[in-house]
């Protein structure tokens, strides 16, 4: 296991005690250290966590850009940008045609942020699916 | 150009550029180099003006020493001329002229020492901009590859895996229908606890006029009954 895995299986037994969530989680496959953490009853909306350099990211993908209803488009862009800073630690992107939230967090961060980051980017990108669902096709 | 430009471009171009123009092994690898060298310059400049500011140092107390040495020796020469010791005055004025020779050249050299730190210095201040730089550059080319390698490991695991990927409004309606059963499941334990649990019991137990809660509401229409029975006793009624 690496220190990263390590650090995220101590992460997933916090979120169990503190948030009371079921975090699953399992590495995945390539060049780059990538885990795929999977939450009880969010199993759609999985948690993507990769590092480079200082940052570990968190990633959740919503939607692909093909989805977007291309009448709405530019009020589905506008709106993303008016919540961004509402939305609690987490920032809406795009990512190869992906639209995701996602957190960024030091390299130095603790199993406790780790999982604080989970809970909370999983009830962001809830809400934000609930939210801009409207903008779907 | 910097990498927030490239990055920019790219997107306007495609996702493959994307790939192409940021997360290029080599491009980061080149990020890397400039820092070491940078670094280099940075370590052998610091190296160079510990040097030249030991050597100010040391002009500057061979300054003192050399004003020392002519003031001495200009208080002799007085004395000798006090004395009439003419031939030794002026042998003393040519030590004086010697002194006052090398005082201008060691001034000379500490104005060159102070003028090369002062340039050191800036070098120092130029390369460690340099160094931020490039390093904010670094981190920015590593997570843009970062994030491009793992969306490529999540596209190819959700393709190899078999499953279809679902729509995001088909991933929210199978949430939300979770988050339903949930509730729906905590209303009928709810429920259920109120028929045949411990709840029950205690509802026929009060039913029957049995217990704490026995006999409390008909208490309470009484005493109603009986305020609405007696208005006039109610002082200050209009």
């Amino acid at each position: 296991m690496t220190e990263f895995q390590s650090r995220m299986e101590t992460a997933a037994r916090i979120a169990e005690a503190v948030y009371g969530l079921t975090v699953e989680w399992q590495p995945i496959p390539g060049e780059v250290e990538v885990v795929q953490a999977t939450l009880a009853g969010r199993e759609e909306l999985p948690i993507y966590l990769t590092h480079s350099g200082e940052q570990i990211i968190c990633i959740c993908y919503l939607w692909h850009d093909k989805e977007v209803l291309a009448e709405r488009r530019v009020a589905l862009l506008e709106a993303l940008l008016d919540l961004n800073i509402p939305m609690p630690l987490s920032s809406f992107a795009r990512v190869e045609g992906w639209f995701v939230v996602y957190g960024a967090l030091s390299r130095q961060s603790r199993a406790e942020e780790l999982a604080q980051e989970l809970a909370t980017l999983s009830e962001n990108a809830v809400d934000a699916l609930d939210a801009f669902a409207e903008y779907l096709k | 150009m910097s990498i927030f430009n490239k990055i920019v471009t790219a997107v306007r171009g495609s996702v493959r550029e994307l790939g192409e123009a940021v997360v290029d092994a080599n491009g980061t690898r080149i990020y890397e180099q400039e820092i070491t060298d940078a670094r280099q310059a940075l370590t052998q400049a610091r190296q160079d003006l510990t040097m030249v500011m030991a050597k100010e140092m040391q002009a500057g107390r061979e300054i003192e020493r050399l004003a020392a040495e002519q003031a001495r020796f200009e208080n002799h020469a007085v004395a000798a001329m006090d004395k009439g010791e003419d031939a030794l005055a002026l042998e003393v004025a040519d030590r004086i002229v010697a002194l006052e020779t090398e005082l201008a050249a060691q001034q000379q050299a500490r104005t060159e020492f102070a003028a090369s730190i002062a340039r050191l210095k800036e070098l120092i201040k130029q390369a460690e901009a340099k160094v931020r730089e490039h390093e904010r550059e670094l981190v920015m080319a590593r997570t843009t590859e970062s994030v491009h390698r793992a969306t490529q490991s999540i596209s190819h695991s959700m393709g190899s895996g078999g499953s279809k990927l679902l729509s995001a409004r088909e991933s929210l309606e199978r949430i939300k229908q979770r988050q339903q059963d949930l509730a729906d499941r905590m209303t009928a334990a709810a429920e259920l606890d109120n028929e045949i649990g411990g709840q029950a019991l205690e509802r026929k137990l009060e039913a029957a006029g049995i217990g704490e809660n026995a006999g409390r509401r008909a208490a309470v229409l009484a005493r109603i009954a009986a305020r609405r029975a007696a208005p006039a006793d109610e002082p200050g009624d209009a």
